[in-house]
């Protein structure tokens, strides 16, 4: 099975099309979208309308922090996410609202685990930006004794967190397009990065393969129109430091 | 894991004879399909592990890494990867079954080589080591009993259970650093854990030349980790002090191989197979004429050096290499204008870029019927390049003799893994440009490596663009 891991996807429908586009092409036969399907971006409405539609097609979407802000924003906002969360909520039906606050945390199937942050304590949205990280996700994840495939989103990188000879995690950045063999006589943990709002300087969309039948992951970067986007951010009165984000992938 | 043996049917093959029993695993003749079936065109074989999977066996890590990386890699210098099996069901690796002798199987005839020999080994050596360093990955356990002459005088590497590939995580990366290799062969950083660079291959070809040159190996076989730390200070005794008819400029080429400090090395395997292959190109130093090995002060300067060494992650293998190019430029030996040589000059300059460690190649065509003119070809081309000399590049001269221009120049191109080729776009004359156009052309399709094409500015503009030149500097 050929499936597609897709996260932080933050209301950019630019990008969010992209990349099914191109997961398309690959001869994807599922989808799974772990969390933050919006905030920040200008498009929560269309975003949320295609990931219920694909939803109901079989599509797993988990819930990240983002959403959880949007469907309860926070009365004063401190962070620029916390600025849009209330934006974002006005945007949303009362049907579209309640969609989001009834998505799951995590998900589990044969040997994935999936999460839109960390498997250490998932409503409590830990960010793994390095080994300590992973290796408390991974150890979490470890209660599920088949599970061996751990990928989450949250951090906007795409990073592969693996064993050594010895036990200790190591990360290793990952080369677009290339299948990594990740055969489940391991442990292995990802994150998958953004679609959309990569912050590595790049600014290309960020999704994953995985495949469970030769047991590779792939990490691609997809191009789209972020002038597209970035001009929708504009119309619609959001600040311009988040356009320009999306114009700098930073 | 069932008991194997001839005739045995693993997913779709069947093995035939057991052709070597190692310690660590197998290697069985193999062919696609049932007992019986026809045999089929390429011959192959089937290495097989003797542990089962399981996180944290080094041996089976190994196995999983050599499947990974061999199944990436490309091209007449590794075996075909045909198959591998599950890891946690039968592992097993089937490749192409290549035919040739192993340089160990050289050394153990125990035949003296010629220097020509060991040149034409060497260069072979070196350009497979090349070809796999382009692809990303860094072999590692380099040694005679793991390269492979075919028929054809081209080498191919085997066992990659050490390697290590920019694409893929590297599974026997740790963090004590503990020394991954064969210590006779191993590289001074790989003892610090140091995986990922490409010179620590031609540490390994350094000894593997001074076997060849001498039968002896330059820093013995030790069995622990403080004999092995005796490279990173101590001389291995000079070749030709071992033997006589070993000319200055081979023991320049091994010496310089095994230089304890990375940066002091070849920076690429193409840069070492040009010197193998252009013998009277190279500066010769003390380090060629030496019999007598470096003094005290420099071994101990060298041991405290050393008690400095630590661990740093490479930056992708292909990058690193690419940063040393091989620039070549052909200049045109008549009917050129003044200007275009100018101009040729300065491209070639541009393109050496600014890592020390780039050569320069400044090739000249000439046909068969002006060979009469070769040596003040020769001299005129020295000339040209004055300007370039500069103690961080290398520079050669070669005067090509064919009828063909645009072939002379490919052909020399790939031979030597040149990475730039500059050359004039309207080059080969003025009066007969009509007749030389296409050359540029011809190359430029063709070419095994980037093409830069050189026009000409007129006097004035070059006269303007200098002073440009200068007001930006």
């Amino acid at each position: 099975m050929r499936l597609a891991l897709l996260s932080d996807i933050h209301s950019n429908i630019q990008a969010l099309e992209a990349c099914l586009l191109h997961a398309e092409n690959q001869s994807v036969q599922g989808y799974a979208f772990l969390g933050d399907l919006v905030g920040y971006g200008a498009n929560p409405g269309p975003v949320v309308e295609r990931l219920m539609q694909l939803a109901q097609e079989g599509a797993i979407v988990l819930k990240g922090n983002h959403d959880e802000m949007a469907v309860r924003p926070p009365e004063a906002a401190r962070t620029m996410g916390e600025l849009t969360a209330k934006w974002t909520h006005q945007q949303l039906s009362d049907e579209q609202r309640a969609w989001l606050d009834a998505l799951p945390f995590t998900h589990r199937q044969d040997t994935l685990f999936l999460v839109h942050a960390s498997a250490h304590q998932p409503e409590a949205w830990h960010y793994v930006y390095d080994e300590n990280g992973a290796q408390e996700s991974i150890s979490a994840a470890a209660q599920f004794p088949e599970v061996r495939h751990v990928f989450g989103g949250h951090v906007h990188h795409q990073a592969l967190y693996f064993r050594g000879v010895h036990a200790d995690l190591m990360k290793f950045a990952p080369q677009p397009g290339v299948a990594i063999p990740v055969a489940p006589h391991r442990q292995w943990l990802s994150t998958i990065g953004s679609v959309g709002q990569p912050r590595d300087g790049n600014t290309d969309a960020m999704y994953a393969i995985f495949d469970s039948d030769k047991w590779q992951l792939t990490f691609h970067r997809v191009p789209y129109d972020y002038y597209a986007a970035a001009a929708d951010s504009r119309s619609a009165g959001l600040p311009e430091y988040l356009a320009l984000r999306l114009e700098k992938g930073r | 894991m069932t008991a194997l043996q001839e005739g045995s049917q693993i997913d779709g093959f069947t093995l035939g004879s057991c052709i070597h029993a190692g310690s660590r695993a197998s290697i069985y003749e193999v062919r696609r399909g049932p007992p019986g079936g026809a045999v089929s065109h390429v011959p192959l074989i089937m290495k097989v592990p003797h542990q089962a999977a399981g996180e944290g066996a080094a041996d089976i890590v190994s196995f999983e890494v050599e499947s990974q990386i061999l199944e990436a890699l490309r091209g007449l210098h590794v075996p075909h990867f045909v198959a591998a099996g599950d890891l946690a069901r039968q592992p097993y690796l089937v490749m192409e079954r290549v035919h040739g002798h192993t340089l160990q199987q050289t050394l153990d005839a125990g035949a003296s080589l010629t220097v020509e020999e060991i040149a034409r080994l060497g260069a072979a050596m070196a350009h497979a080591v090349h070809a796999v360093h382009q692809q990303n990955a860094v072999h590692l356990d380099l040694k005679p009993a793991n390269i492979l002459v075919r028929d054809d005088g081209n080498a191919v590497l085997l066992d990659f259970g050490l390697s290590c590939h920019a694409h893929f995580p590297d599974l026997l990366a740790e963090q004590a650093h503990r020394a991954l290799g064969t210590p006779a062969w191993i590289a001074p950083e790989q003892l610090f854990g140091v995986r990922g660079d490409p010179r620590s291959d031609l540490f390994a070809l350094g000894v593997i030349l001074y076997q060849l040159s001498t039968g002896e190996l330059p820093f013995g076989a030790p069995r622990t980790d403080k004999g092995m730390r005796e490279r990173l200070w101590m001389d291995p005794r000079p070749p030709r002090k071992l033997r006589k008819e070993i000319p200055p400029w081979l023991q320049e080429i091994i010496l310089r191989c095994l230089e304890p400090e990375a940066a002091k090395r070849y920076p690429s395997a193409a840069l070492l197979a040009f010197d193998l292959t252009n013998p009277d190109q190279i500066r010769i130093t003390a380090r060629g004429n030496n019999l007598s090995g470096t003094g005290f002060i420099t071994r101990f300067r060298r041991r405290l050096k050393a008690s400095g060494f630590h661990y740093l992650p490479s930056p992708v293998v292909s990058q690193q290499i690419s940063e040393v190019p091989i620039v070549m430029v052909a200049v045109a030996h008549q009917d050129v204008r003044e200007d275009t040589l100018y101009s040729l000059r300065q491209a070639a300059a541009r393109s050496l870029g600014t890592r020390p460690g780039a050569r320069l190649a400044c090739v000249t065509v000439i046909s068969p019927a002006e060979a009469s003119i070769q040596r003040r070809t020769l001299t005129a081309l020295q000339l040209w390049a004055t300007p370039l000399e500069s103690s961080t590049h290398q520079m050669s001269f070669h005067v090509l003799v064919s009828h063909d221009v645009a072939q002379a120049l490919l052909d020399y191109a790939s031979a030597n893994d040149v990475s730039v080729m500059v050359l004039g776009a309207a080059t080969h004359g003025v009066k007969t440009q009509r007749l030389f156009a296409t050359v540029p052309i011809k190359v430029a399709m063709n070419a095994p490596c980037t093409v830069i094409l050189v026009k000409q500015t007129h006097d004035s503009e070059r006269n303007k663009s200098n002073a440009l030149g200068e007001s930006n500097a």
